[in-house]
Parts: C-alpha cells; structure tokens; sequence
C-alpha cells in the first residue's frame, strides 16, 4: 500500500518538475555559453591589441600555414555535422547510431586536436614559442584556450558515450548529449573567428 | 640530487617560507587562533559530524546564505585589522619616526585590504543576502541548480583559504588590489605573494561567475505562478541586474587574471615592459570588469534599500518602473565608463571627454533612486528602527560620495587628484556607506526572519551611528588630505606638510567604527543569549510587504508547503489586508536535492591547485585536477542526488511549525 503511494508521488512530482528542469538546464547552458563568449571576446581584444606585437620575431605571414589550417578547419566542421546527425539518432533512441555518430566526432576532435598540438610543437621546436613575442604569447593563448575547450568536449563526450551505452536514453543523458552538441557548435563558431581573424588576415598580410 | 628532489616536491616552498618578522608573526597568530578556537569547540561540543551533515555538505540556499555571510563576517575582522594597523602607520609614520611597519608589509597590508574587504567580504555578504532572500521572494523552493550553488560556496571559500594561506607560507602581493604590471610580473615582484592573489581571485571569482548564471536561471524561470516580471520585488530587480553584469563582467577578470599568470608561470609577453607586452592592455582589461564590479556590489545593496524603506515607511516603493528603468541603465552604462580609472593614462582629450561624459550620466539612475527612496518616505509613517538607521547614514554619506564622483569624472579635476586620498576618499565612500551599510541593513531586516528572533535593537543603532560618525572622522580627512596633494599607499612622509594632525584624526574615526563594530560583535552574541525573550511570534516583525515573510519563521527546509500564486506587487501586504482564504491546502509531493560532500571537495581540489601553481608543485596540481575532473564525472555518472518528500512529510512538518507557533 505505502510503495502504491510513494511510486504515484514520484510520478506526481516528476511530472511535475519535467518541463521546468529542462528548460532551466538548457537554459542554464546558454548564459554559461554566453559567458564563453565574452571570454573569448577578452582573448580576441588582447590578439587584436598585440598582433603586430612581434619584437623581431616572425609575424602571422611567417608562421601559418593556409591549407594545413583549412585541414584542420574541415576536420572540425565535419564533426560539428557528425555531432549534428548524431543527436538526431539520439532523438530517434537509436543507441548503436548515437554512438557510432559521437565516435565519429571524438575521432574528428581528436584529429583537430592533434593537428593543433603539431603546429604548437613545431613552432617551439623553430624557437617560436610563446616567450618569443607578445605576438606569439596571444597567439598561443587564444588558439590554445580554444584547444583547452576541445579537450575538454572530448573528454566530456567520452564520459557521457559511456554513460549512454550503460543506462541508455534516460532523461539525464538525452539532456547531456543536447548540452554537449550545444558546446561543440559554439566551438565550432568560435573556431571560424579564430580561422578568419588570426590565421586568414595573418596571412593576408 | 635531494635539491632536485625537494625542488620536484614542494617546489618554491623551503623553510624560509615560513619565516617573518614579530609584526607577520603575530598577526600569524591571530589568524591561527580563530579556527583553532573553532575546532576546539567542535571537539569540546562533539558537533563535527553535525556540521558536516547538517551544513558542510548541504546544497539548502538558506544554509549556504549563512555560511556565506560567516565567512564574510570572519573577513570583515580581518580587513579590520588590516585596517587599524595602516590608520596607525600613517598617523604615527612621519619624520623621523619611521612606524612599525617596514614599506613593504605595509604594501602588502593595503593590497590585501582592498582584495579581501571586494571580493571576501562584500561578494560575501552580498551573495549570502542573495542566497537567503531571492528564492524566498520569487516563492521558489530553491535556487535553480543547487549543487552549483554549493560548489561556488566552496569555490568561494577556497580562494578566501588562499589568501590567508599567504599569512602563514611566503607573503602576500604588494602591488596594491589591482596588481598593474609591470609592477606586479615576475621580474619587478619576485616572490609567489601576486601568484597568491591571482590564484585566489581566479578561484573565488569562477565561484561567482558560476553563482551569477545560477541566479540569472532562478529569477527567470522559478519566480511562482504570477509573478511576472513587473511583480518582483525590487531587491530581486536588482539581483538581476548585478547577476547580468557579473555573467558579462567575470569571464573578462577570469581572462586577465589568466593572462597575468601566464606572464608569470610562463614566461609570455602580454603586459611585461619589453618583448612586445602592453601594460596598458592589463589596466583596460581589469578596469572592464573592476567597473562594473562596483555596480555587482551596490545593485543588490540598493534593492535591500529598495525593500526596507517601503516597509517602514508602511507604503509602497515610489516609482517602481523607473527603479527598474534605473537599474538597467545603470547596467548599461557601467560598461561604458572604465576609463574614468585611469584619464591620467595618456588616452587623449577626445577619449576621456567621451568617458567623463558618459560616467557623469551614470549619476543620473543612481539619482533617480535616491529621490524614488525619499520620497517614498515622504508623508509615510517612518518607524526608525535599525536598518532604517544605516539608510538614513546611507543617503547621507553615498549622496555626497557620488558628488565627489561627479567631480572626479571632469578629467581635467581627475589629473590632480588621480592617486590621491581624495579618491581613496571618494570611493570608500561608496562601498562602505553604499554597500556595507546596505548589506548591514538587510542582515538586520531579514535576521528574524531565518533565525526567529529579532537582533538587538538598542545596540544595532549605536553600532550604526559609531558607522556613521566615525566613517566622517575617518574620511573627511582623506579628502582634505588628497586636496593637499597626499598620495594614496604612503608609508611615510614628511612632517614639514603638516598632514599628521589630519591622519590622526582619521585614525580616531577608524577607532570609532572598530567600536561600532565590536558593539555588532556584541549585538550578536546578546542577542543569541537573550532569543528566549525576543522570539517572534508574529511570523511578520516588522510589517513587511514581501512574499518572504509569508511563510514559517524560520522557513522549512522547502520554504513553502504549497507555491503560492501572486496577483499583485507586494503579495504579502495584500494578503495581510483581505480576508483569510480558508479550506485545507493541497499539497504536492516534490523532489529535493540530496546533501553531498562533492562540492566541499571542488572547493579542496580547487585549494590545492591554486597552492601548487602558486608554489610550482607541479605533481600536486596534476593531482587536484584529475581529482577535481573525477569528481564532475562522478557528479555526471550519479543519478540518485534526489530525494522524495512525501505529502506525508509535508504534513508533518507544518503540523510542527504551527504547533511551535501555537506554545512558544
């Protein structure tokens, strides 16, 4: 009798908080996005400030590469779109599509990632590291701070690909996998500012 | 080979560490006995599994609100101290006399006055008024994600930790509260003493940027049914508006913060002299978010004003819209006004006559408020009770402190007294008698309503006019001081200026607003003695007009059995005044959130990182971020944080709650 009413008042206060909680999370994530953004907006003001910073050392033009950033630009687009059909499989409750889609963009991420940190390293290893120049020193911690948050998606994308394949859909991941593919599509923009206003004016110039 | 070794293990922490002179050490001392007290009496009382169950690992917004403001109060002696012991360098430092503070302990004392009375002090009071009163007024439950909320407590906490950590192992910043480099990179401040402000401020403040998203979801999607946005309370406006702010303000301080310690660790180039650094990239970037800082602080401060005047005035707010007009121009234009900080800088005639402009406007909001307040008291029944006290002080002290401002924004006015005592003056002006006196208003307002007995009135207004007259003793003579030239951060000068008789007069007033705070001490403590006497009975203490006084007193754990339904601007009043609606309520059951102990570890791991960048032991940083990463995955991975509160609980509990109103 008592387990009658205490399973009919979970289900009664369920019902009633489903809608609320959702919204408040998702909704939570956006003003965490938006803080992300003013972030970035700091690290894009100091870039601007000191880009021609370079104290006799090498400029934009001297170090970047145009097709070795479009690569790593189309490896991150392409897992933005994988992340994108991922969630609908999500929607459709199709697990083994999820996964396969999320494992697609972790291995996205993890190239983009890679190629990032072969860029960092051969710059240091020609002596143009983050010491060299004011320059520099906002180049690697604006490209570098963007790195950080990939990382940290896969890292979270990873957490949560186990979660999914141990409990399945429940109201908790699918509200995760939305959170997760909300991040990695503001990565995804903020990795357009950083291709156009650092890499493509760099090497404009 | 051990050098190696020690140096792998305690990185720049040696035995030398600890070392200080008698002056360090006994302040050392002092800090030290605090918590050992505390724990003693934990042991004595056998409360330690009580005050981790019932307060260390609770996610409740009213036990974090207290935890906040204790923190807070603990902070406040400390930059008390801080205090006297300045006020006596400079009013005894002259001549030949050199006081007993070397120059650079007493750098080090100004900067970690102004860092912990900002960011452990007043963030502290005004976060625990937010967490103890918000969801109360907008008939919420609890805040929108509690177990952020404690981990920005602890967040929070941990930096406040770091800072007095510096007490004790290698010293504190002497750079001032800002930190400008160059002064404050590597080369010109050697030591880990800006390493420890920078990793505490960067702690504390991702726990207020994480408590500002947190507030921003309560007050837009858990205000109760009816209550739409021109049906808040104005304290809940205000909280708004501070909350908008620190989610645009704080990721600027986080970067700046980070910038500097990259600087520092290492070895880039964004503010040093040489290599292609720009300082002034640092000033810019500390003063877009040190500006609206100042309103972070003094908007909620002015939402309790906004509540306690209409309650002992016994009428309604006056101009409710243009206070809420008021505040979001304010909340606009504090972003527009950052480079009145530094006119001086080399900008140009053209850019500081936009900013001097632009920051004489700002006054304009701030009016419009001070006259909405008066003249609600116009022809209203004014009881002068405490917090009435402190606001009447308020209007006095803040009007003419905005004034100066006003002055100070005409940049050709600010080129002979920038650096100043004038502005040291000025802006004590508005943080003490702006939001100090307002955070002390609403902790008097709203004590019985979280603790069931009133504070001592009798010596809450002596405390408040030992405020009041003592702050003119302490003040007046910085802004004849800074008219006469005085520097702000002096040690030492010269008699022949003839500037002592002043400071010692400002002395005397910091002498008389330490009684006034002994005298709060006091208040509190026979207030606890005497609660038996001073219960409330009422539920309603001062005649209020808010939906946080509609429930128990002191509220359940829930705050409201059933979430009410508001239909006008001051619910409470309307209720009191209409008939009693009668019939048995219907309650509902509903989930809530479960104690934890994750946060308290955020906070610890969080500690520990910020000590080992500040030391450079790199494996102990290593060691509290997979510790922190592993308790978020936890968090992540765990679906039982919840807990049923049945009907019958429910029931349960306000059959408690009437019966201790029906025999106390």
């Amino acid at each position: 009798m008592s387990d009658a009413i205490a399973v009919a008042e979970q289900r009664i206060a369920r019902s009633d908080e489903r809608h609320e909680e959702d919204t408040k999370t998702i909704f939570g994530f956006w003003v965490y996005i938006m803080t992300d953004c003013v972030l970035f907006s700091a690290l894009f003001a100091t870039y601007a400030v000191l880009h021609n910073n370079t104290f006799g050392g090498p400029s934009g033009g001297d170090i970047f590469s145009a097709p070795y950033v479009l690569a790593e630009t189309l490896v991150l687009l392409t897992s933005s779109f994988t992340c994108g059909l991922g969630i609908l499989a999500a929607r459709q409750k199709s697990k083994a599509l999820t996964m396969l889609w999320f494992g697609i963009t972790f291995l996205l991420g993890l190239t983009f990632l890679t190629l990032e940190i072969h860029e960092f390293r051969n710059l240091v290893h020609d002596g143009d590291s983050w010491r060299r120049s004011g320059f520099l020193s906002a180049f690697f911690t604006l490209v570098g701070t963007h790195g950080l948050h990939i990382a940290t998606g896969l890292l979270w994308m990873s957490v949560l690909m186990t979660n999914v394949w141990k409990r399945g859909f429940t109201r908790k991941t699918l509200r995760q996998l939305n959170l997760l593919s909300m991040f990695w599509h503001f990565l995804d923009i903020v990795w357009i500012f950083i291709f156009t206003i650092v890499y493509m004016l760099g090497v404009a110039k | 080979m051990s050098n190696v070794f020690s140096s792998f293990l305690l990185g720049k922490l040696t035995l030398d560490s600890f070392k200080h002179d008698p002056v360090q050490t006994g302040g050392v001392v002092i800090m030290m006995l605090v918590p050992l007290a505390v724990a003693g009496l934990l042991f004595y009382t056998k409360r330690w599994k009580w005050l981790w169950r019932e307060w260390l690992t609770t996610t409740n917004h009213k036990k974090i609100g207290v935890m906040y403001i204790i923190v807070a109060t603990v902070m406040l002696l400390r930059g008390g101290i801080d205090v006297i012991m300045m006020r006596v360098q400079q009013a005894t430092s002259v001549g030949s006399s050199q006081g007993f503070l070397s120059a650079n302990h007493f750098q080090q004392i100004f900067s970690a006055h102004g860092t912990i009375m900002i960011f452990f002090v007043a963030m502290g009071f005004m976060f625990g008024l937010i967490n103890l009163v918000v969801p109360l007024q907008i008939g919420s439950r609890d805040v929108a994600f509690p177990f952020m909320n404690a981990s920005s407590f602890w967040l929070f906490t941990a930096g406040m930790l770091l800072v007095n950590f510096s007490l004790i192992v290698g010293d504190f910043s002497a750079a001032g509260w800002l930190a400008y480099p160059p002064l404050s990179e590597l080369k010109f401040s050697p030591t880990v003493g800006v390493d420890y402000w920078i990793w505490s401020l960067q702690i504390a403040g991702i726990g207020s940027l994480m408590s500002g998203i947190n507030f921003l979801v309560t007050i837009f999607r858990m205000r109760c049914p009816g209550m739409t946005f021109m049906k808040m309370p104005m304290f809940v406006w205000s909280v708004m508006g501070a909350m908008v702010l620190v989610a645009f303000a704080f990721p600027i301080l986080t970067v700046t913060l980070a910038l500097l310690a990259l600087d520092r660790t290492l070895g880039m180039h964004f503010f040093t002299a040489g290599a292609g650094g720009n300082a002034m990239m640092y000033v810019n970037l500390i003063w877009a978010w040190g500006h609206p800082e100042v309103y972070i602080l003094v908007l909620p401060a002015f939402g309790v004003f906004s509540e306690i005047v209409p309650t002992f005035s016994r009428k309604r707010l006056f101009g409710y819209t243009s206070m809420v007009w008021a505040i979001w121009t304010i909340v606009l234009l504090s972003f527009t006004v950052w480079l009145h900080h530094f006119f001086t800088m080399g900008a140009g005639a053209d850019v500081n006559a936009v900013f001097g402009i632009a920051t004489m406007i700002i006054a304009v909001p701030t009016g419009v408020k001070i006259f909405n307040w008066l003249f609600t008291m116009y022809r209203g029944r004014i009881h002068f009770a405490s917090p009435m006290l402190w606001f009447m002080g308020f209007v006095f002290l803040f009007t003419m402190g905005g004034v100066a401002g006003v002055l100070m924004a005409v940049p050709a006015i600010d080129f002979q007294v920038h650096n100043s005592l004038f502005l040291v003056a000025h802006f004590h002006t508005m943080i003490v008698s702006g939001v100090l006196f307002g955070y002390f208003a609403g902790l008097t307002y709203w004590f019985p309503k979280y603790f069931g007995f009133k504070l001592n009135e009798r010596l809450g207004k002596y405390a408040a006019w030992c405020w009041i007259v003592g702050f003119v003793l302490a003040f007046a003579p910085l802004y004849i001081l800074g008219l006469m030239g005085a520097t702000r951060r002096l040690d030492h000068y010269s008699a022949s200026l003839g500037w002592q008789p002043l400071f010692i007069v400002a002395a005397i007033g910091a002498g008389i607003i330490c009684i006034g705070v002994g005298l709060q001490v006091l208040q509190l403590l026979i207030s606890i003695l005497t609660r038996d006497w001073n219960r409330d009975l009422t539920g309603d203490p001062w005649n209020a007009r808010t939906l946080e006084w509609s429930t128990a007193l002191p509220p359940p754990f829930y705050n409201f059995a059933v979430l009410p339904v508001v239909h006008e601007r001051d619910p409470f009043w309307a209720t009191k005044h209409a008939d009693k609606a009668s019939g048995r309520p219907q309650y509902r059951p509903f989930y809530e959130p479960r104690n934890t102990s994750a946060p308290i570890f955020i906070g610890g791991f969080a500690l520990a990182f910020g000590f080992a960048f500040v030391w450079h032991i790199w494996w102990l940083a290593a060691v509290a971020l997979i510790g922190l990463v592993i308790t978020v995955i936890n968090r992540l991975g765990n679906d039982d944080v919840e807990r049923l509160v049945s009907v019958h609980e429910i029931e349960k509990t306000e059959a408690e709650l009437a019966a201790r109103r029906q025999f106390a």
